[in-house]
């Protein structure tokens, strides 16, 4: 049994935090945020040199074939430093390209850093349950017609190809007669709508009419793409969750710090009852949530699919707490300024806020936990 | 990052496992899974069978009879006891006393003492809470007095578990009244048979006779009874807490304690449908489950890291809170699910004197009494508060 992440692994991360340190600074963060796109292509070439757009990747392809943990220790520093680049969105394209096979032009160029994704996957009704969909695929001779609108997709306009889940057949919220499709942003009838999310990211709101893919578009089988969505989808929970275990890293060092520094009535508040057992709690809290986010990354790509469903939705149900917990919590210690716009603080609270929302939220994944068989059984 | 055991580690379960199915006598099996009392009889029985296989003292050096387990075989060792659902083993002579006595006594004391622990001849208690010293243990106020080769022992401890069984206990006491209150505390080991020495029972909310006030009127303990130096006792008492808090968090214990929950919770109807099925119930149970599913990577994590072979350092303080919460969940949860059948108290049936409890619904019998137990969790070995203040100033840094 060891808990430790490889000396390799260990490279990764430090090489990430010193480009952070020295690159991506709250300053230089908050211009690109600023900016007309909302991301920085510099940063994208600077994550490509360091081999993170190769590290999902299969060898074969020019990649490193990076397991789940080593994309924990990615999605780690990007938590921390607060990076808004479209990495995770491409990730998780990337995990479906490599579920459904057949795509390695695509997964070089996303290697080279020259190809960025993102997954269209929810609609306006349906919340978390990604089998909602009433986005229609219908078969044309060979090639297939696309319709429909899917909302809040992150960095969907910052892509230049879109995952999209379309169904080829059934009721609106069968899990059968679903389909993935690969798809050019710049396909006539792809309508965009861009705009900024509150923790500083964008998303996009994307309209397909009449858009024409041929049969090459689809991934995996016609109609059996739920399997997938679903893997796919816990896979993405447990990048999420190693990205909210490096922002409650820096929330709760942030606010340690600001409690042996802040003082009041002569003292600094840390020497204060009231303030210590929620910041011990707040630790408490985060180790008990990096053990989670640590089982997801280990299990998520090796579990049998209701083993799979039941660790990562626990991971999220953990993580969910504990971010609230732990970002509440520190907004409140750092008092006054941590209502402001100004600390890293109060980004990494919005962003855990709206980690929250992602792939299914603590109730959605309570639920699940409780809907997979295993919970109703006793030895 | 490998969270399997090794195939050594597999093996060595394999080995408790048989060893528990051959030797865990199921009377005192049923008792445990049940939540009923254990009289000290039943203790003392699977003391001495675990006594006999050598497996005793988990915690000692080799030289002295320990076991030599890695902290990983002794988690195991620990997990499958409560899954199995053997008697706790007593803390206070093999886990507390006995790593003092090896790094501090003196070789007389090793010799005598130590055998007679791994054997389990002597039953110990410990003395070290007093009325006015509890989580302020330091203020400690019960005087030993030197006379010629005797000290004058005066004062009272409390919450003394299960003294009116033990032979001996392990005490903290002034010998010194100036400078401050850490100096001026030894460490003495009192035979319970001395004359003046008497034992009153506390009876706790559940009725149960667990704990005691131990009143020491001039009672004469022999020199040779000192650990270590005189005044030095704090630094000792220091070093047993750290012992103390191997496998604090219990999470074995709650495994199987949320399965007997969902049994429980299966078994009892509302809406006639199982109360399993009640989504608020179900939510609770599984919010539950997710924290204990987390407590047990977070003990494995502690456990692999530990290479000083001494137990945890300050991270146990994060097992302690933890643990002791989702322990009082589920006894919370259990008395919950069984609804209006908490309310009949059948304390013959939990002493074993009936097959069956008053309303037949043995399940649910103890149910209550064992909620109103575990609220000692959270106070006993270093309330929760005290436990957040070590995190604070040992691990936070403030």
């Amino acid at each position: 049994m060891d808990f430790n992440f490889t000396q390799e692994q260990q490279q990764f991360s430090d090489a990430l935090r010193r480009w952070v340190d020295k690159d991506y600074s709250f300053e230089q963060r908050t211009k690109i945020v600023l900016s007309e796109q909302g991301v920085s292509d510099q940063a994208w070439a600077t994550l490509t040199e360091l081999g993170m757009t190769a590290l999902p990747i299969p060898e074969e392809q020019g990649g490193f074939n990076g397991s789940a943990i080593d994309m924990m220790v990615v999605m780690q520093e990007l938590g921390r430093g607060l990076v808004v680049e479209p990495y995770f969105a491409t990730v998780l394209a990337v995990e479906f390209l490599k579920r459904t096979g057949g795509h390695e032009a695509l997964l070089e160029q996303v290697a080279a850093g020259e190809l960025k994704m993102a997954c269209a996957l929810g609609e306006r009704q349906s919340r978390h349950e990604m089998f909602d969909i009433a986005t229609t695929a219908q078969a044309d001779g060979q090639d297939f017609k696309l319709n429909g609108t899917k909302t809040v997709v992150i960095h969907g306009a910052q892509a230049d190809l879109l995952i999209v889940s379309a169904r080829t057949s059934g009721k609106q919220r069968d899990t059968d007669g679903i389909s993935l499709f690969a798809v050019p942003a710049g396909t006539p009838g792809v309508t965009r709508r861009d705009y900024r999310t509150i923790d500083c990211q964008r998303a996009a709101d994307i309209d397909f009419v009449d858009v024409k893919l041929p049969a090459s578009a689809l991934l995996g089988k016609l109609g059996g793409g739920w399997d997938v969505l679903d893997a796919v989808s816990d896979y993405g929970v447990t990048l999420l969750c190693a990205e909210a275990i490096g922002a409650m890293d820096a929330l709760n060092g942030a606010t340690l710090e600001y409690l042996k520094t802040r003082q009041q009535f002569g003292i600094p508040i840390g020497k204060f009852q009231a303030l210590q057992h929620r910041m011990a709690e707040m630790y408490m809290q985060l180790e008990q949530a990096r053990s989670m986010a640590t089982l997801a990354a280990v299990k998520v790509s090796s579990l049998e699919p209701e083993e799979r469903r039941r660790t990562v939705s626990a991971a999220k149900v953990k993580i969910g707490q504990a971010m609230k917990y732990v970002g509440q919590q520190a907004i409140q210690m750092h008092g006054g300024m941590g209502v402001t716009n100004e600390l890293p603080a109060a980004h990494h609270f919005k962003r855990l806020t709206i980690i929250e929302a992602m792939l299914g939220d603590t109730d959605h994944h309570l639920a699940r936990f409780i809907a997979q068989p295993g919970f109703k059984k006793t030895a | 990052m490998d969270l399997n055991y090794t195939a050594e580690d597999f093996a060595f379960r394999d080995e408790v496992r048989a060893f528990l199915d051959a030797n865990l006598p199921k009377d005192l099996q049923q008792k445990v899974r049940n939540h009923k009392r254990l009289s000290k009889e039943d203790i003392t029985r699977w003391h001495k069978i675990v006594a006999k296989q050598g497996w005793m003292a988990t915690n000692w050096p080799v030289e002295y009879g320990g076991t030599g387990w890695t902290p990983v075989q002794r988690h195991i060792w620990e997990e499958e006891c409560a899954h199995a659902g053997t008697p706790i083993t007593l803390p206070f002579g093999v886990m507390m006393v006995a790593p003092v006595i090896i790094a501090f006594g003196n070789e007389a004391q090793k010799r005598h003492y130590l055998p007679r622990i791994l054997n389990f001849d002597d039953w110990w208690c410990q003395g070290y809470s007093e009325p006015g010293a509890g989580s302020d243990l330091a203020s400690l106020k019960t005087r030993a007095e030197r006379e010629g080769d005797y000290y004058i022992v005066n004062g009272q401890k409390t919450w003394t578990t299960l003294a009116q069984h033990a032979d001996m206990i392990f005490c903290l006491v002034r010998t010194d009244s100036g400078g401050r209150k850490q100096e001026g505390i030894s460490f003495l080991l009192i035979d319970m048979h001395t004359p003046g020495i008497t034992v009153r029972p506390i009876i706790m909310l559940d009725e149960e006779h667990e704990v005691n006030e131990v009143f020491f009127d001039n009672v004469k303990v022999p020199v040779q009874n000192l650990i270590g130096e005189e005044n030095k006792g704090w630094t000792y008492a220091k070093y047993l807490l750290g012992h103390e808090r191997t496998n604090i968090a219990a999470v074995g214990r709650a495994k199987r304690e949320l399965q007997f929950l969902k049994r429980v919770a299966t078994n009892q109807l509302k809406n006639g449908k199982p109360l399993l099925d009640d989504p608020m119930f179900a939510a609770k149970v599984a919010n539950l489950e997710i924290e204990l599913m987390a407590l047990e990577i977070t003990v494995l994590r502690v456990v692999s890291s530990d290479t000083s072979k001494r137990g945890p350092g300050p991270e146990a303080s994060l097992l302690k809170v933890k643990g002791t919460e989702i322990q009082q969940i589920l006894t919370e949860l259990m008395v919950e699910a069984v609804g209006p059948y908490a309310m009949p108290f059948d304390t013959a049936y939990l002493e074993g004197e009936h097959e069956h409890s008053v309303t037949e619904d043995d399940d649910a019998a103890p149910l209550a009494a064992h909620y109103f137990n575990f609220r000692k969790t959270s106070i006993y070995g270093g309330s929760n508060e005290i436990q957040k203040n070590i995190i604070t100033q040992m691990i936070l840094g403030l």
